[in-house]
C-alpha cells in the first residue's frame, strides 16, 4: 500500500538531488535543469497533498508552478544562449569578471 | 467532495493592476508598429508615466475596513493601498531617471518601459495577495521582468553575467519558498493566509514541527528577495552589472514587495508563532546589518558600495519585522518610503555623473564635484546624510521609529546593535562627501547634458527626503492607518 509518506519522502529525495545538484555541478544548463528538478519534486508533494487532504487547491497550485516554470525556462535559456554568445563558455567557473 | 460555487468576482479591487497591465501592452505595441517613425522613442515613456499616473489616481484613498476578493485570494486594504503607492512612486521616478540613461548607453529599447510596468504589477500582486498562490505568482511576475532587466545590456558581459547569476540564484531559492509553501499547505490544508491563521491558533499544536519547517523555507525564499545575509551573495555582482537605471529600480520596488509580503505572511498567517519565526528573524537581523556596513567600508565602486548599502538597510527592516508590534510595521513602511526617495535620488545623481559604459563609477571619480557641480554635490549629500540617518532627513526619523519599535519590544541588544552599525555607516557614506568637497578632481567634468526629466526625479527626491524628515506627522498617520485594516 502506497500512503502519501511515500509520496513525502519521494519528493523529499528529489528536492535534495535538486539542490545538491545546483550546488556540486558546473554547467549552467546542468544547473538550471536541477531547478527544473526542485521545482518538480515541489509539484509531487503538492499532488501527493491534495489527494490526501481531497481538496483541488494543491492540484491548482501544480499548473500555475509548471506555467511560471515555463516562462522561466523560456527567461533563463535566452539569458545563458547571450552568456555563451560573449564567453563561449556556459561553465559557472568561468563566469567570474565581477568579485567582492 | 466540494461542491462548486460562483466566485466572489471584483474587476474593480484589481483596476491599477488592470491599467499597468494595459499600458505595457500599449507600449509594446507602439514601439512595434511606429518604431520606424518614433525616433528617440520619447512617447514610450510619456505612455510608461501616464499609466503610473493613472494607475495611481485610481488606487489612491483609503478604506474602512479590508475588502476581499477572488475567491479571498485577493484583498484591498490601507496597508496594500500604501504599498501600491510606494511602488508606482518608486517605478515613476525610475522611468524619470532611466529615459535619458537609455538612450546614452545606447539600449534604448521599448520593452524596458513594458517590462518595468510589468514588474510594477508583480510587486502590486504580492501587496495585496491574501493566499500563498497569489503571493507566488506575484513574486516570480516582478523576478522574471528583473532578470530580463538585468541582462538588458545584452554586448555587455558584466551585464550578461549579472543577469545569469541573479536568474539562477533567484529561481534556486523560488524553489525553497515553494517547497515551504507545499508543507505549509500539507500541515494545514491551506494556502489562505487567514485560514491558515485559524488553523494554526485552533489546532496548531498536531503539525508544530512541519509548519516550523514550512516558515523556515518561506522565509529562506524571501530573505534572498530582500537581500538579507546570508542570501545576499547575489546583490553586489548584480547591482554591479545590471544598468544602472534597472539598478535603482531593484533597489527599490522589489525590496518593498518582498517585504510586504514578508509582513503580511509572518503576521498574518503565522501570528500565532509569533516566538518561533521571531528567533530566525532575529538572526538574520543582526547577520544583515553588521555584514552590510561593515563590507560596504571596504567598496571603491559607488554601485558596490550602494548594494552593501542596500543589504544593509535591509538589515534595518528586519529589526522591524523583529520587533512585530504596530510600531515597529508602521516603521517599516515609512522607512521603506524614505528609502524610494534617497535611494532613487543617489542613483539619479550616479546616472548624470557617470560616463557611456559604466565610466567614472569609483568613489575617487567624485573628488572636486562640490566646486565643479555645487547644486548636484549638494543634493548628494543630502541623500547620503539621509541614509546615514542624520537629522533633519527622512533617514533619521524612519531609523528612529524602527529602534524605538524595538525598544519598545524589549529587544533592547538588538536596537543597540543597530545604532552600532548605523555609525559605521556614516564613515562609508561621509567618505564620498569628503571626497566631494576635500580633495582635488581627478578627472575632467565634462560639460552634463542634464535632461529635464532626471532634474525632476532629483528635485521630487530631495524634497521628499526633506519633506518626510521635517514633518513626518501626517505620512506618520496615514501609516498607521494602514495597518489598522491588516489583521
Amino acid at each position: 500500500m502506497i500512503t502519501v509518506t511515500h509520496y513525502i519522502v519521494l519528493s523529499a529525495i528529489l528536492f535534495t538531488l535538486g539542490v545538491v545538484g545546483v550546488l556540486i555541478r558546473r554547467n549552467a544548463i546542468v544547473v538550471f535543469m536541477c531547478i527544473e528538478l526542485m521545482l518538480n519534486a515541489v509539484n509531487l508533494s503538492f499532488v501527493a497533498f491534495a489527494h490526501y487532504l481531497h481538496s483541488m487547491n494543491g492540484q491548482l497550485f501544480v499548473f500555475f508552478t509548471m506555467t511560471v516554470a515555463a516562462a522561466e525556462a523560456a527567461v533563463g535559456l535566452a539569458i545563458i544562449v547571450a552568456v555563451f554568445r560573449n564567453k563561449e563558455t556556459v561553465n559557472i567557473d568561468d563566469i567570474n569578471i565581477m568579485k567582492w | 467532495m466540494t461542491n462548486v460555487s460562483v466566485m466572489t468576482f471584483n474587476i474593480l479591487s484589481v483596476l491599477p493592476i488592470l491599467v499597468l497591465a494595459g499600458f505595457g501592452m500599449i507600449v509594446l505595441f507602439v514601439d512595434i508598429l511606429f518604431s520606424k517613425r518614433l525616433g528617440d522613442k520619447n512617447i514610450l515613456a510619456y505612455l510608461s508615466l501616464a499609466g503610473i499616473i493613472i494607475a495611481a489616481i485610481v488606487s489612491r484613498g483609503t478604506t474602512p475596513i479590508a475588502l476581499y476578493s477572488f475567491n479571498e485570494t485577493f484583498v484591498i486594504d490601507n496597508y496594500s493601498l500604501f504599498f501600491n503607492f510606494i511602488f508606482l512612486l518608486s517605478t515613476g521616478l525610475v522611468i524619470l531617471i532611466s529615459h535619458q540613461y537609455m538612450k546614452r548607453e545606447n539600449i534604448n529599447y521599448g520593452e524596458y518601459y513594458a517590462l518595468i510596468l510589468f514588474s510594477t504589477i508583480g510587486m502590486m500582486l504580492m501587496a495585496s495577495g491574501a493566499d500563498l498562490l497569489n503571493i507566488y505568482i506575484g513574486l516570480e511576475v516582478m523576478s522574471i521582468s528583473i532578470y530580463v532587466l538585468t541582462g538588458l545590456k545584452r554586448s555587455k558581459l558584466t551585464s550578461n553575467e549579472a543577469s545569469l547569476k541573479y536568474f539562477l540564484l533567484g529561481a534556486f531559492a523560488t524553489g525553497f519558498l515553494l517547497y515551504g509553501v507545499s508543507i505549509i499547505y500539507g500541515a494545514t490544508g491551506s494556502f489562505n493566509l487567514k485560514e491558515i491563521a485559524d488553523f494554526l491558533i485552533n489546532k496548531g499544536d498536531v503539525t508544530g514541527p512541519f509548519v516550523y519547517l514550512g516558515v523556515g523555507l518561506i522565509i529562506i525564499g524571501l530573505g534572498f528577495k530582500v537581500a538579507s545575509v546570508p542570501f545576499h551573495a547575489w546583490v553586489p555582482d548584480v547591482y554591479e552589472g545590471a544598468p544602472t537605471a534597472v539598478t535603482a529600480f531593484m533597489s527599490v520596488g522589489p525590496k518593498a514587495a518582498a517585504f510586504a509580503a514578508f509582513i503580511r505572511i509572518l503576521m498574518t498567517a503565522f501570528g500565532s508563532t509569533h516566538y518561533e519565526w521571531q528567533k530566525i528573524v532575529y538572526v538574520l537581523a543582526i547577520l544583515t546589518m553588521t555584514v552590510g556596513n561593515v563590507v560596504a567600508v571596504a567598496q571603491t565602486n559607488i554601485k558596490r558600495m550602494l548594494a552593501y548599502s542596500s543589504i544593509a538597510h535591509a538589515g534595518y527592516l528586519l529589526v522591524a519585522l523583529v520587533a512585530a508590534n504596530t510600531l515597529g510595521v508602521s516603521g517599516m513602511l515609512f522607512y521603506l518610503l524614505t528609502y524610494v526617495f534617497m535611494n532613487i535620488g543617489v542613483f539619479a545623481i550616479v546616472i548624470i555623473l557617470s560616463q557611456r559604459n559604466d565610466g567614472f563609477m569609483q568613489i575617487n571619480d567624485y573628488a572636486g564635484l562640490g566646486y565643479k557641480h555645487p547644486l548636484l554635490a549638494i543634493a548628494m549629500t543630502l541623500f547620503l546624510l539621509s541614509m546615514a540617518g542624520i537629522p533633519p532627513t527622512a533617514g533619521f526619523i524612519g531609523k528612529f521609529y524602527i529602534f524605538s519599535a524595538a525598544i519598545k519590544s524589549g529587544y533592547i541588544g538588538l536596537a543597540v546593535i543597530g545604532m552600532i552599525n548605523s555609525v559605521i555607516s556614516v564613515y562609508y557614506y561621509l567618505r564620498v562627501t569628503v571626497v566631494m568637497y576635500m580633495q582635488e578632481p581627478v578627472r575632467e567634468f565634462y560639460p552634463l547634458t542634464i535632461s529635464p526629466f532626471i532634474v525632476a526625479a532629483v528635485v521630487i527626491s530631495v524634497i521628499g527626503t526633506l519633506h518626510l524628515g521635517i514633518f513626518p506627522s501626517k505620512i506618520m498617520e496615514l501609516v498607521q492607518q494602514s495597518i489598522l485594516t491588516m489583521r
